[in-house]
């Protein structure tokens, strides 16, 4: 490179100090392209996404994966270590854990995925009424802050006790507890975007507000709640375990992984396999969501998008 | 004289603070406290002072990005600081606007085609889509853009860049004023002169007017037609550039004058240090608003605030100095003069 610089204007390498070479400091980049080229830039989406994908496919085929009957009772054969018959043993009432542990990922997906989703649509709306709503603001934010006071479990199983125990149930008992995070978080967002300078030059250029919500402020609020939404649905997995765990949740006869280990707690340190399960499956999840919600985090920044 | 496109009375924005649990007004900011000038179709006028003075306030009360609190603003005497938004709406055509951070000022999730569109849209100027295309397009000429760029995001392009993309959306609404607020502080000295000559040429051109708000006294000089010295909130001087860089009349405009640097190697100027800091505008002095840093101060301007008025023929002052005979006014000869005799 150094040659190329020096050589045309009869100026030659004897008169002038050269710099050594310099390593190539920038390699040149081949930038790949496409679903594989994206999957290579981000490994957190790629190893989170699949695995969130595995779960869902296995929590939907789940009675065609060599299952039986999650609810069928078989004293006889109660607590079975693991074998060829019962891939991960069977309980103190004879049911397969295995078949069990499968059907329980759909309730545990179901739960988080709704959650997620409503507490998304629900704290978007609240976020974007109190940046937007000077008087409503103060009001609704004390709202929220009496509800952060009380942490999310706790509320959660305060609702839980004004109901009866129904997956339905535990949905709207998670989504009210974790509302307050995602208001607060979308209004900070809307109060910064709201000062951008890009906004202004929109007013100025006329736009009425409710084009300005929807073109300027609600695509730059879309990233961080993403984000936010991974980590709440792994969040609200978790609780509905802890639910089900203290027998507050999703009723005993609905296989979920929060009952499966409350049932095997009497028995874990003879049977310790009853409660691993899962507890396995249960924390691969939670990993898997968390991690996508990192990958997305960086991948969803317009500015890293044509990086590489 | 006929009407000026843009005349602002004793514009005044007072910010309230509010504190405590129940938010109760505890005092106010007052960012801007009754200021008058006008502009003239073509003129630029600049506004200039240092960081906190009120400046870029005026822009955004102008622009009526906030309702202001006092005073009024017209538009080709129309008033328009208290029309109501659906009536004004038509109006904000006429006055666009160029922020100083040329990242900020792009919406990140928008092409430039759709930047540009959006005043286009919103005015109805484009007859069609096949007009709309073709004035993206000439707007992308007219700064000095590849046309092709239209469909890329705002972060693919450089400082310099998008700040020509800032100017080329307020040239779209086809407005007759651009406020350009601190429009080139952010950007380094080779695109500085870049984007002040596109200016300088969209003003040739388009017969705009500018409201130049800076604080950098050597664009400003290069940029302008009058100068408007703003300090505290205040109007302090107006004139027509050369006069005012030559003789200014108020000590606040001597000693910032004194505070640009001499473009000559070894070259020493008069520097008049003004002593602490800027007063709070939550509580701004007594009297006149430059007393406690003026080096000329005297009992009266601790007392009465004085009013800005002409000291000669379109140079307007706001000192008591000027009510002093001659041979006590500091501020009376050409004193100025020598200090900027090579401009």
């Amino acid at each position: 490179m150094s040659a190329s610089i020096l050589d045309p204007k009869g100026i030659t390498a004897a008169n002038v100090a050269v710099a050594p070479t310099l390593p190539d400091i920038m390699p040149p980049v081949k930038a790949r392209k496409g679903f594989f080229g994206f999957m290579r830039r981000h490994p957190a989406i790629a190893i989170g996404g699949s695995l969130v994908l595995l779960m869902v496919l296995v929590a939907i085929f789940a009675p065609f994966l060599f299952t039986t009957d999650p609810t069928a009772l078989a004293p006889a054969r109660r607590t079975r270590e693991p074998s060829a018959m019962y891939w991960f043993g069977t309980d103190m009432l004879g049911r397969d854990i295995y078949s069990r542990v499968l059907y329980g990922a759909r309730v545990s997906l179901l739960v988080g995925f709704s959650v997620a989703v409503l507490a998304s649509i629900i704290g978007l709306t609240i976020g974007m009424i109190s940046g937007f709503i000077r008087w409503a603001d103060s009001i609704i934010m004390r709202v929220m802050d009496g509800m952060m006071s009380i942490p999310p479990i706790l509320l959660a199983i305060a609702l839980m006790a004004l109901t009866r125990g129904s997956v339905q149930n535990v949905i709207i008992a998670i989504t009210i507890a974790e509302i307050p995070r995602v208001s607060r978080l979308v209004r900070g967002v809307v109060l910064s975007l709201r000062e951008q300078p890009y906004v202004d030059a929109a007013v100025a250029a006329g736009t009425r507000t409710p084009v300005i919500i929807w073109r300027h402020i609600l695509p730059n609020t879309l990233a961080p709640i993403t984000v936010q939404a991974t980590y709440i649905c792994a969040s609200a997995m978790i609780v509905e375990s802890i639910l089900s765990f203290i027998g507050a949740g999703t009723p005993p006869i609905i296989p979920s992984w929060g009952n499966i280990m409350a049932e095997g707690r009497a028995l874990w340190q003879v049977k310790p396999y009853i409660v691993f399960f899962p507890a396995i499956f249960l924390s691969i999840t939670v990993l898997a969501v968390n991690l996508l919600g990192d990958g997305l985090r960086d991948a969803l920044d317009p500015r890293m998008a044509k990086r590489l | 004289m006929s009407t000026p496109l843009l005349e602002v009375n004793d514009l005044k924005k007072h910010f309230p603070i509010r504190a405590g649990f129940l938010g109760g007004v505890t005092g106010h900011v007052y960012a801007v406290d009754g200021i008058s000038f006008s502009i003239a179709k073509g003129e630029t006028l600049s506004l200039v002072g240092e960081s906190g003075c009120g400046k870029s306030t005026v822009g955004k009360a102008i622009l009526r990005l906030f309702d202001i609190t006092g005073g009024q603003v017209m538009l080709d005497g129309t008033r328009i600081d208290d029309m109501p938004a659906a009536t004004l709406r038509p109006m904000r055509r006429r006055m666009q606007v160029v922020f100083q951070d040329p990242y900020s000022s792009l919406n990140p999730r928008m092409r430039v085609r759709d930047i540009l569109a959006e005043p286009i849209r919103n005015f109805g100027l484009a007859k069609d889509s096949a007009d709309l295309e073709k004035r993206v397009g000439d707007l992308m000429d007219r700064v000095r853009l590849p046309r092709d760029a239209v469909g890329r995001w705002p972060h693919e392009f450089s400082g310099g860049q998008r700040q020509r993309i800032g100017i080329a959306r307020a040239l779209a609404a086809e407005p007759d004023l651009i406020i350009c607020d601190e429009a080139v502080s952010a950007l380094d000295v080779s695109v500085k002169a870049q984007i002040v000559n596109l200016l300088q040429d969209l003003q040739k051109d388009l017969g705009l007017a500018l409201l130049f708000i800076s604080h950098d006294l050597a664009i400003v000089e290069h940029m302008t037609h009058r100068v408007a010295v703003m300090y505290l909130g205040k109007i302090v001087e107006v004139a027509p550039k050369r006069e005012l860089f030559a003789a200014p009349k108020h000590p606040y405009t001597e000693a910032l004058l004194s505070a640009v640097p001499v473009p000559e190697p070894g070259a020493q100027r008069e520097r008049v240090i003004l002593k602490g800091d800027v007063p709070s505008p939550i509580n701004p002095p007594k009297g006149c608003r430059f007393h406690t840093r003026c080096p000329y101060a005297f009992d009266r301007c601790r007392q009465d605030e004085p009013a800005l008025r002409q000291t000669e023929p379109g140079h307007w002052s706001a000192c008591h100095l000027h009510d002093r005979p001659a041979a006590e006014n500091p501020l009376a000869g050409a004193k100025g003069a020598a200090l900027i005799a090579k401009h």
